[in-house]
C-alpha cells in the first residue's frame, strides 16, 4: 500500500475515533451486559443468579421450565399487537406525509423554508408534555366528548383514550416529523420532466405515479418506514399516556420486567427479542435498498 | 395543396410574468406541417418555439385557436392521448429503468404483448445503433448514447408526429453533426413528420425541409433553408438567420441610397421607395483596380483567419461596419490589402437581396 493510502486510512481512522470509541462505552457494552443477564436465573429479591437459565426466552417462546415459570402466549400477543401498532403508525404517517411533501416541494424557496421549520416546531416543546395535552383532548371529560356531548351529537361519552387508537393516533403525531424528512428528501429532488416524459409517451396519472413517481420516491419511503418502525416499536412513553395500563406494548413490558418486577433477566431477554425483530426488518431493508443501490451503480 | 399532418389555427398563449406584466408566447400563430415533412422553429430564447412545442405535446394549454393533427382537433386532449412523442432536451430517461425498458415503456403502456414489444425494441434500438444494449441502466451510457436512447424511445410508438426540443444542444460539436446528419436519414427512414427546435441557426439549415423563424411569438417567416438565407422577408430573419450586412435607404431605379451617402447598386430596378439591401459576407470580393463591379471602399479594422475564410471587419468612410467573407484561395489578395488596410469590397447586384421597408 502507498503511503499516501495509508495515510488516508489513518485519518480516516482518527475522525471515526471519538464515535468509535463512546458507541463501544455506552452501547455495545451495556449491549454485552443485556446479551448476558437474558441467559441468567433471576435472583429471587431482585438482581441476578449466575446460573445457565435460558428459560427466560422459553417464557415467551414456549419452552420454559414448569418447575419456575410458565409459558405464556400473552407475551408474544403483545409483540404481535406492538407490531400491528407500530406497522399502522407508519401507514399512517406515510399517508399524511406523502401528499404534503408534494405540495410543499412545490411552493417558493421562502415558503419551502417556512414549512420546514413548521414540521420541526413541534420539537421545541417537551414530548411529555405535548401527550398530556392529548390525555385532555381525548378523555371522558375532555375537549372532544364535551363539545360532542353539548352539541348533542352523542347522549353518553365515547371511549377515545387508552385505546389502540388513542396509542396510534399519539405516535403519528410525534413521529411525523421523522416520516416527513426522509419523504420530502426524495420528493424535493424528483425530476418532473420524467413525470412528463411519462405522460407524453401514453402513460395516464396513474400509471405515472405507479410506474415513474412511486419507484424514484420509494427509497424515502423505505427509509421514513424504518425511522418511525424501530423506535414506535419499542416505544413506551406513548402507550404509557394514552395507552394507560389496559393497551400494554413491548417497552412498557420491558419497563416493567425492570422496574415493577424486578425480572432483569426476564426483561433482558425481551429487549433482545425486539432487538432480533428489527435486526431482521433491518436486514431486509438494508438487502432491498442496497440491490438497488448496486443497481444504480453498475446498471445490473 | 401538400397533406397536412399537424395545423395550428390562431393558436394564441400569453403568460403573467412574476413581475404582473403579460408575455405573448405564441400570437395567433398558423402552421401547417405536412406529412413526412421535416419542419425546423428557430428563434431567440423567448421566442415562443418551447411554447409551441409545448401546445403540440400537451403541456401548454392554450388561450386561444385549435390544433388539428391528421385532421382530428386535439385542442383539449391532454398530453397522454395525443399521437405525438416528445424528445426531450435532457433527454428524461427513467433513471430506474434498463435501456430496453424505457425503449418499452410506449409500448407497455399501450398494452402491447410481450414479445412484439422485445422485438420492437430490439429494430428501435438497431434503428439508433444502439443493438444490444437493452440491459444497460442510462447511467452507463454516454451523452450521445443516451440521446439514442430517448430518440428510440420516442420514435417505438410510432406517433404520427416527432417533436425534439433542442435535442442536440448537451452534445459536443463533432457528435452534433453527426447526430444531425442521422436524424435525417432517421426521419426519412421512418417517414414520421418531425418538428425539431433549435437557436442553431446552423443546425436548422443542415437539417430541416422548411424552417420557421420565429420571433415575438410570430413566425416571421416559414421557408425553405435556401429561401430563408438567400431572401429572408424582413431584416429580423436576414440577422438572426447568418451573417448580414443591411443598408436602409432609398430605392430608385436599381440604385439604393443609404443616409450616410453610399450608393447600392441592385437588380431589382423596377422596386422603388423605402427598403433594405442585404449583402451576405460571402457575396463580397475584393475588386482590382479595373473592375467595373459596384463596391464599397472601407477600412480595414481586423483581418481573421477561420480556416477556409477570411474575415474582414472594416468600416465605411461614414462609420458604417461591414463584414466580408473571402476564401482562403485568395491569399495573395488579403496579403496586399493587409499591408494598406484598406479594401474595395465589391459585389455582384444580382447577389443583393431588396427587403423593401414595410416587411422590415
Amino acid at each position: 500500500m502507498s503511503s499516501i493510502a495509508l495515510r488516508r486510512r489513518a485519518q480516516l481512522g482518527l475522525l471515526l475515533g471519538p464515535v468509535s470509541l463512546f458507541l463501544a462505552v455506552f452501547f455495545l457494552g451495556p449491549l454485552a451486559i443485556m446479551i448476558v443477564t437474558s441467559f441468567l436465573a433471576p435472583g429471587l429479591y431482585g438482581g441476578v443468579e449466575w446460573t445457565w437459565y435460558p428459560h427466560n426466552y422459553g417464557r415467551i417462546l414456549g419452552f420454559a421450565d414448569p418447575m419456575f415459570e410458565d409459558f405464556d402466549p400473552v407475551y408474544i400477543a403483545i409483540f404481535l399487537r406492538s407490531l400491528k401498532i407500530a406497522a399502522l403508525t407508519v401507514i399512517a404517517t406515510l399517508i399524511v406525509c406523502y401528499p404534503a411533501a408534494f405540495c410543499i416541494s412545490r411552493l417558493s424557496e421562502r415558503w419551502k423554508n417556512f414549512c420546514l421549520f413548521l414540521i420541526t416546531l413541534p420539537f421545541f416543546t417537551s414530548l411529555i408534555v405535548r401527550l398530556f395535552i392529548w390525555v385532555l383532548i381525548l378523555r371522558q371529560t375532555g375537549l372532544v366528548n364535551s363539545v360532542l356531548l353539548n352539541t348533542g351529537v352523542i347522549a353518553r361519552p365515547l371511549e377515545l383514550i387508552y385505546t389502540d387508537g388513542a396509542i396510534i393516533l399519539g405516535m403519528v403525531y410525534i413521529f411525523i416529523p421523522f416520516m416527513f424528512m426522509p419523504v420530502y428528501a426524495s420528493v424535493e429532488k424528483l425530476d418532473w420532466t420524467l413525470v412528463r416524459a411519462s405522460l407524453d409517451l401514453g402513460a395516464g396519472p396513474i400509471r405515472t405515479f405507479l410506474r415513474i413517481i412511486l419507484p424514484l420516491t420509494a427509497p424515502g419511503i423505505a427509509g421514513g418506514a424504518v425511522i418511525v418502525f424501530i423506535p414506535a416499536l419499542g416505544n413506551f412513553v406513548v402507550p404509557a399516556i394514552l395507552g394507560g395500563a389496559k393497551v400494554m406494548m413491548l417497552g412498557n413490558l420491558i419497563e416493567q420486567q425492570f422496574l415493577a418486577a424486578r425480572n432483569w433477566p426476564f426483561g433482558s431477554a425481551l429487549a433482545m427479542m425486539v432487538m432480533a425483530v428489527m435486526l431482521v426488518l433491518l436486514f431486509v431493508y438494508v438487502i432491498v435498498s442496497g440491490r438497488r443501490g448496486i443497481d444504480a451503480a453498475t446498471g445490473r | 395543396m401538400r397533406d397536412s399532418i399537424v395545423r395550428l389555427e390562431k393558436a394564441a398563449k400569453a403568460f403573467a410574468t412574476p413581475e404582473g406584466h403579460t408575455v405573448t408566447a405564441l400570437d395567433a400563430i398558423d402552421l401547417d406541417v405536412s406529412r413526412n415533412e421535416f419542419l425546423t422553429l428557430l428563434g431567440p430564447s423567448g421566442c415562443g418555439k418551447t411554447t409551441l412545442l409545448q401546445a403540440i405535446s400537451g403541456f401548454v394549454e392554450l388561450d386561444a385557436g385549435r390544433i388539428l393533427i391528421d385532421g382530428e382537433d386535439i385542442t383539449d386532449r391532454p398530453p397522454y392521448r395525443r399521437p405525438v412523442n416528445t424528445v426531450f432536451q435532457n433527454y428524461a430517461l427513467f433513471p430506474h429503468m434498463t435501456v430496453g425498458e424505457n425503449t418499452a415503456y410506449a409500448l407497455e403502456v399501450a398494452g402491447v404483448a410481450k414479445a412484439e414489444r422485445t422485438k420492437r425494441v430490439a429494430d428501435a434500438l438497431r434503428m439508433v445503433g444502439l443493438q444490444g444494449m437493452e440491459g444497460r441502466k442510462p447511467r452507463q451510457l454516454s451523452g450521445g448514447q443516451q440521446q439514442r436512447v430517448a430518440l428510440a424511445r420516442a420514435i417505438i410508438a410510432r406517433p404520427k408526429l416527432l417533436l425534439l426540443d433542442e435535442p442536440l444542444s448537451a452534445l459536443d460539436k463533432n457528435l452534433r453533426q453527426a447526430m444531425q446528419i442521422e436524424l435525417k436519414t432517421l426521419q426519412h427512414e421512418l417517414g414520421i413528420s418531425f418538428i425539431f427546435v433549435t437557436h442553431d441557426q446552423q443546425e436548422a439549415l443542415t437539417m430541416s425541409d422548411r424552417v420557421a423563424v420565429l420571433s415575438g411569438g410570430r413566425i416571421q417567416q416559414l421557408d425553405t433553408p435556401r429561401a430563408i438565407y438567400d431572401q429572408p422577408k424582413n431584416s429580423f430573419v436576414a440577422t438572426f438567420v447568418g451573417a448580414s450586412n443591411l443598408f436602409e435607404g432609398e430605392a430608385i431605379g436599381g440604385q439604393l441610397l443609404t443616409a450616410d451617402g453610399l450608393s447600392i447598386t441592385h437588380a431589382k430596378v423596377q422596386t422603388t421607395g423605402t427598403a433594405t439591401a442585404l449583402i451576405r459576407p460571402e457575396q463580397f470580393f475584393i475588386a482590382q483596380p479595373d473592375d467595373a463591379a459596384p463596391s464599397l471602399d472601407v477600412d480595414l479594422e481586423q483581418i481573421v483567419f477561420v480556416g477556409s475564410t477570411f474575415e474582414l471587419f472594416g468600416r465605411t468612410a461614414a462609420g458604417r461596419r461591414v463584414i466580408a467573407e473571402i476564401p482562403a484561395t485568395r491569399r495573395n489578395l488579403v496579403g496586399e490589402i493587409e499591408q494598406s488596410r484598406r479594401a474595395r469590397l465589391a459585389y455582384d447586384p444580382a447577389a443583393v437581396h431588396l427587403i423593401p421597408a414595410e416587411a422590415a
